[in-house]
């Protein structure tokens, strides 16, 4: 039995403690805003916090997160006005949209740490998660209007 | 007025005094498979594609497949445009696969070939007028009034010289009692107030909290989830197999042969993951068990010396050639490249007691139905696709080999199942971008003028597979498209191509034939730029005078881009144009080559002629889509073969573009009331040559082979 807190709540799993986090959320909790894209932390759609960090979901197993915090997408905030998701919408960034849990978990972890991050502060926390529909300059755009405060639907 | 009527048999009645224009319409009925609940008043449903509910609720139902291009909000934009809708009550739902869905254009449901806005631009108008018609005229009825008194604003139908006025909401009950009408005005370009202006995605809110619904995510009651192991070399089949192990593994239900390989049913993905680990399979590797690149490329240039079907011939290029002042020949090489989609194949089934329900991120709903029809049995009308988003599509999820192993996977375990692909077996089991050769000659006369083109493609065909019939004398369409058409004036062009098909699977790749006929017609013609001593912009120019689209795209981006103007120190620019999917699209790239040959693209500068623009906000997003996944292809993509079995695994081995790489994209829309043109393409085909040519300015080496690779040997 693995004790661990998902999106404040507790949670008791009697997974093999070797299963990705990521399978614990989206089979058993069924929680399936955190992606799977390629099952080997090179490509950062599983992003999830724990503890406040940003972590690949995909290769960290359940027994690696026993007493710890998890924030998911769906945790983020209780109704999608997290500053990052309202800069996500004013920026019209999504496109097929897969990876955008990822990159909006990565990017509310950098702006946790980092309020005013520099285009060279966003390629660093950034570079890591992929999008193939090429959102990444809506991204960074959403990013520093976040950090500006200026978020709010158009 | 810039509506088209084509391939369906609409009568023209005449030009109405608003403006508008008249249609004679033949709206199907609408197909929807369960009945309102009795409590509630029945829904008015002029047709298949929208219905209004008491509580004013617009409900537009959208037949193309969601998958970035964002269809979800530009098809509802054209219903609520001629309904004159109020957007704040408009609700979208996915259709269901049927027969009045199809793609006018295609003559399937399916989303590709950059075609939604063209194929339902009139059809989605015609849906909303007829509608909006229908509640003038139940207004109009209660009222006492005539029906040409009233008109329509946001959703509600005025009597203005009475001041009265009505929800559509409250008239839906009425409305639906009234007869659909045999024509329909719409409305002149000056009366659009949603067409052109820009507007929020609707599926944007539902994908920035986790709760948008991909193939992955489907969840079914008593649903198990399946894994495949699948043959490592290319068209291997399973001999045999021990599953004693894998059945072993806690959480394991079922392992069960299907005609790909061996797939293991289990309670979640990690327990069928690790069932699958265990499994002891013999491979009869077959014909391609020594399959390699070098072999693949020996094939190609061996065929190359085949004379070729003919795409296109204008005069007598081999003696002009001979006759030439100046000559520049070629061979230009592109691999075979994989979609990598960011989410891999997926598909959930579900066999009941009278049909089968397949839920699936899909851009082809006619092929799945005729899927799960042939594997069970099934009348197709039995088996209902229901689409859900599309973590990507590029043309991948035009396929059906995922579909075809959830079914069978569904009929040999007894329950619901859902398919998960890993990533590795997205990369190693894809219709692959066509690898091809292609050898150039090119000639400027005494003069310096143009004078002859030559192209010869030799590749493999993906019309050959996936629809045998169009393939006609030896053309394959999709082979040659953006060479064959060369919009250059050439007073002798020949284009020839080589179907040689090495044994990899090939299939649709954003923008297909012109994301590699691109990179090698723009190239080749930038070589010849130089042998004639000229500037490659106005190279171009010179050649265009009869293509005044493809001049306003290249004009517009030269001039935005500042072509000719200096540059920071060590950059340099490319320009190249493409017409693709009946849109022009032009760009300049700047560019910086590093000492070490690493190639850095700073800025992309976009012009883009896609007709009458729908929803311009898309439009940008989809160029700078298109400009990244081709820049992804041009500096990194490349899918090698070794030992029959495709060498790249994961994003580790096939890198794609990252944010610290990505140029500033600056788009630019050209005013147009053209029939709209495709947009999820056409962004694609311009930028690996304007890199390519920037590279070339800045070396005075042409790139001849993607991806681009300079200061390291390239391999054999």
């Amino acid at each position: 039995m693995i004790a661990l807190q998902v999106n404040g709540k507790p949670h008791e799993l009697k997974n093999d403690p070797d299963t990705p986090l990521l399978w614990v959320l989206r089979d058993t909790l069924g929680l399936t805003g955190t992606k799977y894209s390629c099952g080997i932390a090179a490509c950062g759609a599983c992003t999830v916090h724990v503890d406040g960090e940003p972590v690949r979901a995909c290769v960290t197993p359940l027994s690696a997160v026993a007493g710890k915090s998890v924030t998911t997408i769906e945790g983020l905030s209780p109704d999608a006005a997290h500053p990052v998701q309202q800069a996500w919408i004013a920026e019209q960034v999504p496109q097929c949209g897969y990876c955008q849990s990822g990159q909006i978990m990565a990017a509310a972890a950098l702006l946790a740490h980092n309020p005013k991050p520099s285009d060279a502060d966003i390629d660093r926390a950034m570079s890591g998660v992929l999008c193939r529909c090429g959102t990444y300059q809506r991204v960074r755009r959403a990013i520093h209007r976040a950090a500006r405060g200026k978020a709010g639907a158009r | 007025m810039a509506a088209r009527i084509t391939r369906r048999s609409f009568l023209k009645v005449g030009v109405a005094a608003g403006g508008g224009l008249l249609f004679g319409i033949g709206l199907p009925a609408c197909q929807r498979e369960q009945p309102a609940a009795p409590a509630a008043p029945p829904p008015f449903e002029p047709n298949a594609w929208l219905r209004i509910g008491s509580d004013d609720v617009v409900t537009i139902l959208v037949a193309s497949s969601e998958m970035g291009q964002g269809v979800m909000t530009a098809l509802p934009m054209l219903v609520a445009e001629e309904l004159d809708a109020d957007w704040a009550t408009v609700r979208v739902e996915n259709a269901p696969v049927a027969e009045v869905y199809k793609n006018p254009i295609i003559g399937q449901q399916l989303t590709g070939g950059s075609t939604a806005v063209r194929a339902y631009f009139t059809p989605l108008r015609e849906a909303g007028a007829a509608a909006r018609e229908m509640l003038v005229a139940a207004a109009a009825k209660s009222w006492g009034v005539a029906p040409e008194t009233c008109r329509t604003d946001n959703g509600a139908v005025l009597h203005p010289d009475s001041g009265r006025r009505t929800r559509y909401g409250e008239l839906a009950e009425a409305a639906a009692g009234l007869p659909v009408p045999a024509t329909v005005f719409l409305k002149d370009p000056s009366e659009f107030r949603y067409i052109g202006k820009a507007r929020a995605r609707v599926d944007a809110p539902a994908k920035v909290d986790g709760s948008a619904v991909f193939g992955f995510d489907v969840k079914r009651p008593g649903m198990l989830t399946a894994v495949v192991a699948r043959s490592p070399v290319i068209g291997a089949r399973v001999a045999n197999y021990k599953d004693n192990d894998a059945r072993g593994v806690a959480g394991v239900r079922k392992v069960v042969r299907i005609d790909s390989g061996v797939a293991v049913v289990a309670d979640d993905f990690w327990s069928a993951q690790r069932g699958r680990a265990l499994l002891n399979i013999q491979w009869v590797e077959g014909s391609n068990a020594n399959l390699d690149s070098a072999q693949i490329r020996a094939r190609l240039t061996a065929a190359a010396k085949k004379p070729g079907a003919v795409a296109r011939a204008v005069g007598n290029v081999d003696k002009a050639l001979a006759e030439a002042g100046k000559r520049v020949d070629a061979i230009y090489e592109v691999p075979y490249l994989a979609h990598a989609c960011m989410e891999p194949m997926s598909c959930t089934v579900e066999l009941t007691p009278d049909g089968c329900d397949i839920w699936v991120p899909t851009q082809a709903q006619t092929r799945c139905q005729q899927t799960g029809a042939e594997i069970t049995g099934l009348a197709p009308e039995k088996v209902r696709v229901h689409t859900t988003f599309l973590g990507g599509g590029f043309g991948r999820r035009s396929e059906q080999d995922f579909v075809a192993e959830a079914v069978q996977i569904a009929v040999a375990a007894g329950k619901p199942v859902k398919l998960l692909w890993t990533r590795e077996e997205d990369m190693r089991h894809d219709y692959y971008r066509p690898a091809t050769y292609n050898v150039l000659s090119a000639a400027l006369d005494k003069k310096g003028q143009p004078l002859a083109w030559r192209h010869r493609i030799v590749g493999p065909s993906i019309m050959s597979r996936v629809f045998p019939n169009a393939v006609k004398d030896g053309i394959d369409n999709t082979s040659v498209e953006g060479a064959a058409n060369l919009p250059y004036a050439f007073p002798n062009l020949s284009v020839r191509y080589v179907l040689e098909d090495p044994g990899v699977p090939v299939g649709f790749w954003r923008s297909v034939g012109s994301s590699q006929n691109a990179f090698i017609t723009e190239c080749f013609l930038d070589e010849l730029a130089a042998a004639a001593g000229k500037d490659p912009y106005q190279f171009r120019r010179a050649l265009l005078a009869d293509h005044p689209r493809h001049l306003g795209v290249l004009d517009l981006a030269a001039t935005k881009a500042g072509w000719g103007k200096p540059l920071p120190r060590g950059r340099r620019r490319g320009i190249a144009v493409a017409e693709s999917f009946g849109s022009y699209c032009a760009q300049v790239a700047e560019v910086s080559v590093a000492r070490d040959g690493a190639v850095r693209v700073h800025r992309v500068v976009c012009a883009i002629d896609c007709g009458i623009v729908v929803n311009p906000d898309t439009v940008v997003a989809q160029m700078e889509s298109g400009i990244v996944y081709g820049l992804s292809a041009a500096l990194k993509g490349e899918i090698t073969i070794s030992n029959g079995r495709v060498a790249q695994t994961n994003f580790n081995d096939y890198p794609v573009l990252r944010i610290d790489e990505m140029p500033a994209v600056e788009v630019h829309i050209v005013p147009s009331a053209e029939p709209p043109g495709g947009v999820g393409e056409p962004g694609t085909p311009p930028i690996a040559p304007a890199v390519a040519n920037a590279v070339f300015a800045a070396t005075g080496k042409p790139v001849r082979r993607l991806p681009i690779r300079l200061g390291a040997p390239s391999p054999a």
